[in-house]
Formats: C-alpha cells, sequence, structure tokens
C-alpha cells in the first residue's frame, strides 16, 4: 500500500484516471498539511512564549529570574526559584506515592485478578484519570484538606516532625493546604496513567517466561521481581516519567489545595507554590508588562521542564515498542 | 529447608496483599469522590439551578450561562478538532508509514498530548487574546481544540493501523484510487474506534479549566456572543469553590457534580462504541 494504486483500471477513461489521481494528490497533501500543523503548532507554542518571555528576561537577566526567590508585583520584582521549587517539590511528592501504589495495582491486574474482573476494574481506574482536574481540586480544598488538617498532619508533626534531620520535613503549624496536601491529591491523579503503562508493559511479557519460572517452583512474587520487572524495565521507566509529566504540568487541583505562598520551606505541610498555579491565580491580575511577562517566562520554563521528560518517557515507550515489533 | 519454604510463601502473601490493598485504595479514591460529590452536589440541584444565571452571592441563582457557555466552546472545539485529528491520523498511518516526518510528528503529538494545557491557554492568549484586545468565547474554544486534536490523532492512526491490509489490498485491487479506498473502505472499518477516540476527546477538553482561564475568562451574565468573554462550567466552578460564600460553594459542587457524571457518562459510552468494533482492543 506504500507504491500509488494500480492505474490500469479496467474500463475507466483517461480523464477519469486523470480525475482519480488528482483526488489522491489532493487528500495526500491536505493529511499532509494538518500533519506537518502539528510540527508547527508546538514551534509556535514555543516562539510565542520565548517573544513573551523576553522583556522578563531582559530585565532581570536569565538566570537572575530562574534564580530569584522575589515575587513582588508592588517593586515589579520576580524570581522563577519558589515557583520552580513548588513544582518540582509537589511533583516528587505525588511519585514517591503514586509509583508503589500504581506497581501494586499493575501486579494485581495482571498476576492476581481473575480474569472476569480485569476489565472491569481496569476500567474503574481508568475512570480516576478521566475526572477533571478541578473536581479533584474542589474535592481537595473542601473535603481532603480540612480531614489532613485534624488528622495526618498533627499526627505526623507529634511523631516524625520530632525526630531530628528529616523532622524538619513535617513542623510547624498544620495548615491543612500545602506542599504535601497538593502532592497527595497529584498522586491520585497521575496514579491510573503510570498504573495502566505499567500494566500494559506487565502484559508484553511474554507467557512462556512466566511459565517457566513457575515451574520451577517460583511464587507470583518472585516471578514479578525476576521476571516480569526486569523484562519491562525501559517500559516502566516510560511510565513514570509520563506520570511525572502530567504531575509537573497539572494546574487546577494544585492550585486550589497548595496554598499560593511564594516561599520556599523546610516544611511540606507549609503552603507553596507551582508555575501553574501562580499563572491560574495572577495571570488575568497582572497589571504592569513585567509582571505579564514573568507570568509568561514562567509558563515557558514549565513547558521546557515537561517537554525533556515526556520525551524522555515517549522515547524509553517508543524503543520498548521498536523491541517488541522487531 | 522448611523455614525457606515458609518464608518464601510468607513473602509472596505481603506481596500479592499489598497489590491487593494497592488496587482498593484506588477504587476506593474513586468511590470517595463520587460520594463526596454526590452528597454536596445533590442538593444544589433545582429548578433554579437550570435555568438561571450565575448570581451575586446571597441571590437566587443557578449555572445556565455556564451551560451554554461550555456547550458552545466544547462544540466549537470538537468541530474544528476532528477534522484536524482525523486527517493528521490519516497521514500518519495511511500515506506516511515509517517515514521521518511520520515519527516528528507522532512524536510531537505524544507530547502534545501530556503537555501541561495552562501553556496551550498562554499560546492562545498570545496569539488570539492580545491581537484582538479582549478575551472571547473564540480564543477559549480555540485553546480546547488544540487540546483535542493529538488526542484524535493519536486514536485515529491506532485504529486504522489496527485495520486489515487485506481490505486494502483488495479495494485496490478493484482499482479505488487511493482516497477512496481510505475513505470509503478504511474509515468504515475502523469508525467505531475512531468515534471511541473522540468521544473521548470531547470528555478532555469538556472539563478543560486551565486554558479557559485567560481564554474565554467568565462572565456573570447571559452571553451567545462567541467574539465576547463567555461564562463556562469550568471557571465557574473555580471561582465560586475558592469563594467564602456558602450558596456559591454550593453552586460549585452541583457544577461540579454534574460536569463529572457528564464526562463519566462519555467515557463510559466511548468504551461501549468501542467494544462493539470488530477491531477495537
Amino acid at each position: 500500500m506504500h507504491s500509488p494504486p494500480a492505474v490500469a483500471a479496467v474500463g475507466l477513461a483517461p480523464h477519469a484516471m486523470r480525475r482519480q489521481r488528482l483526488g489522491d494528490t489532493v487528500f495526500r497533501g491536505l493529511t499532509q498539511v494538518f500533519a506537518i500543523g502539528v510540527l508547527v503548532l508546538l514551534a509556535g507554542v514555543i516562539i510565542s512564549l520565548a517573544a513573551g518571555a523576553m522583556p522578563a528576561f531582559r530585565k532581570f537577566g536569565f538566570f537572575g529570574f530562574l534564580l530569584s526567590d522575589a515575587w513582588n508585583p508592588v517593586k515589579d520584582n520576580f524570581g522563577a526559584l519558589p515557583a520552580i521549587y513548588g513544582t518540582v517539590l509537589s511533583a516528587l511528592i505525588a511519585m514517591v506515592l503514586a509509583v508503589p501504589v500504581a506497581f501494586g495495582i499493575a501486579i494485581f491486574l495482571t498476576e492476581l485478578c481473575p480474569p472476569v474482573l480485569r476489565r472491569p476494574i481496569g476500567m474503574l481506574i481508568e475512570l480516576l484519570a478521566a475526572i477533571p482536574s478541578i473536581i479533584y481540586g474542589v474535592w481537595g480544598l473542601l473535603v481532603v484538606a480540612p480531614v489532613l488538617q485534624t488528622t495526618l498532619q498533627p499526627f505526623l508533626i507529634d511523631t516524625i516532625g520530632n525526630v531530628p534531620i528529616v523532622g524538619a520535613l513535617f513542623q510547624g503549624p498544620p495548615y491543612g493546604l500545602g506542599m504535601l496536601t497538593a502532592g497527595m491529591i497529584l498522586a491520585v491523579m497521575v496514579l491510573p496513567f503510570i498504573a495502566a503503562v505499567i500494566r500494559d508493559v506487565f502484559m508484553t511479557v511474554p507467557a512462556m517466561l512466566r511459565e517457566s519460572a513457575y515451574g520451577m517452583g517460583a511464587t507470583t512474587a518472585e516471578v514479578v521481581r525476576a521476571i516480569v520487572i526486569p523484562h519491562s524495565r525501559v517500559g516502566i521507566v516510560g511510565g513514570v516519567m509520563l506520570g511525572l509529566g502530567r504531575a509537573l504540568g497539572e494546574t487546577m487541583a494544585v492550585t486550589f489545595v497548595i496554598g499560593n505562598a511564594h516561599h520556599i520551606r523546610a516544611s511540606l505541610l507549609a503552603p507553596g507554590t507551582t508555575i501553574s498555579a501562580t499563572l491560574a491565580n495572577e495571570f488575568t491580575e497582572a497589571v504592569s508588562d513585567t509582571y505579564t511577562s514573568s507570568l509568561i517566562a514562567l509558563g515557558l520554563i514549565l513547558f521546557v521542564i515537561t517537554l525533556i521528560v515526556l520525551a524522555i518517557a515517549n522515547f524509553m515507550l517508543w524503543r520498548l515498542s521498536a523491541k517488541e515489533g522487531a | 529447608m522448611i523455614s525457606i519454604y515458609t518464608r518464601r510463601r510468607a513473602a509472596n502473601f505481603t506481596i500479592m496483599s499489598l497489590s491487593l490493598l494497592a488496587t482498593a485504595i484506588g477504587l476506593m479514591v474513586l468511590f470517595l469522590i463520587l460520594w463526596s460529590l454526590l452528597r454536596h452536589g445533590l442538593p444544589a440541584f433545582s429548578v433554579n439551578f437550570f435555568t438561571k444565571n450565575t448570581p451575586a452571592p446571597g441571590n437566587v441563582g443557578g449555572l445556565l450561562n455556564a451551560f451554554y457557555g461550555s456547550f458552545m466552546m466544547t462544540l466549537v472545539g470538537t468541530v474544528v478538532g476532528v477534522p484536524i485529528g482525523i486527517l493528521t491520523g490519516t497521514y500518519l498511518a495511511e500515506f506516511a508509514r515509517g517515514s521521518y516526518l511520520a515519527h516528528a510528528v507522532r512524536f510531537i503529538n505524544d507530547i502534545l498530548l501530556s503537555a501541561p494545557s495552562i501553556v496551550i491557554g498562554l499560546f492562545v492568549y498570545g496569539v488570539m487574546v492580545v491581537r484582538m484586545g479582549h478575551f472571547s468565547a473564540w480564543a477559549g474554544a480555540a485553546a480546547l481544540a488544540i487540546i483535542f486534536v493529538p488526542v484524535v490523532v493519536r486514536t485515529t492512526e491506532n485504529m486504522l493501523t489496527l485495520v486489515p491490509a487485506g481490505l486494502r489490498e483488495a479495494a485496490v485491487a478493484l482499482g479505488a484510487p487511493q482516497w477512496k479506498v481510505i475513505v470509503m473502505v478504511v474509515y468504515r472499518a475502523a469508525i467505531q474506534g475512531m468515534l471511541t477516540g473522540v468521544m473521548l476527546a470531547v470528555a478532555r477538553i469538556a472539563g478543560e479549566t486551565a486554558p479557559l482561564l485567560f481564554t474565554a475568562f467568565g462572565n456573570n451574565f447571559w452571553s451567545t456572543n462567541m467574539n465576547a468573554p463567555m461564562a463556562n462550567l469550568p471557571v465557574v466552578i473555580f471561582q465560586f469553590a475558592l469563594s467564602p460564600y456558602a450558596d456559591w460553594q454550593l453552586l460549585a459542587w452541583g457544577g461540579a457534580l454534574l460536569i463529572t457524571l457528564a464526562i463519566l457518562a462519555l467515557n463510559i459510552a466511548a468504551r461501549l462504541v468501542a467494544n462493539w468494533g470488530s477491531f477495537g482492543k
């Protein structure tokens, strides 16, 4: 089907044949234009953000903006560090919480679950991914945060908070809103994505390998550890990176529960901010050109970070499917 | 010897129990969210909720203008996004399999699929809102269309790839030109899967909030002017849920329940459609 179809069709007049060939050229060209449009779109996003970010970079210097923790709309002085810190930290908390659970779900669905229940349970987990992020935000703000404030957070402060060194992460008043809450909500949001990818790569492990291990007397846990996980390592990394990319760019859920404070605090219980939350909260209220430009610069930084993470994720997953196809 | 065997059995039992627990956690969160939504959202449902516009705090009102705005922007986003997505997916699956351009487009498309939607909002703000000088529903719809396209490209390509080559070859052998083969044979064979993709994409953009914040903005009044700021459900939920007013929060819960039910229904319907298809998973 790569070569043009044979045009020597029976009983077709030359002008009709020409028309058909013209149809092919037009259709192919049309699809190609839109395909190239996808590339142009990505370039357009980067160029447009870079152009918008220029005034801020020019005023503060590229690294000056990147490494400054100032955020003062009144004095028109801005820096990206607290937002970058919050973005990375909340995403990392999310990954620490979500990855083990995603592994559990994937192991359950591929090794343990009765085949009849596989699809319904898999679908329910996927529905978790379909719920819009604003719903997670509302739920996190009005339901989860008050519960955390009176239960988990005082508990953490009273126990781990007193341990030297690590304790610094869990000190201060229980605000309810803050990095930890944001990380937990993010964890729930990226969980289905990671679980689905890991389940799918677990499925690609040849049955022969699994059965051989079982035949040698291995338990299910040993099969998973010694056969399934080593065989699907690349795909697992891809799935985790995909989840990380989602967590870094997630906006609404985080905006509700992070507390929106431009500080860097040692405690995970303290409020902070992320790039996306800063944009959602402040963009329409930015009064000066420097303010707007600084926010667009934040957007550019976020886009570049997620691009790199997602590119690595897709490269990993692509390598896996290429290997499978070979 | 027995002790090693017992230990292995115990380790296996522990790990399997933990994986069961993990699945239970995932399902429990889903039900907790749905339960919270039903408990707080159902009391908001009334005739006013569906027939009045967003009120000032303390006044009686509903979300009618937001329903209309969300519907219109999702509709326009879909109408613009479907042809672009399907044609791009067709190019990848039918014309350019294995070419460098196809690899590049697929790679970039997969990245755009997960790219932060708020950045898309910034982009549309830069190219549309700034140029037009004001927020507008058109800009909101454009942002939604940009988020819509990658989803459809991905599913269309996957579904077209699943169509057996024999069908294409049979049509080509009858003398059909390639465009006829694709439109009349391949599309027809893959229509269920493509429809599933479109439905999932609609579900995705229907709940998107971040890209609308600085494109469509919001509007407290009834407006059908696509060239002006327009109310929409996600942004109203954002605004009302963060407000200190109990009646606004109630409306936010109601809106949240409605939007979640609609999106979950679309997702389930999309999966049912996929299962009717002969080539779906």
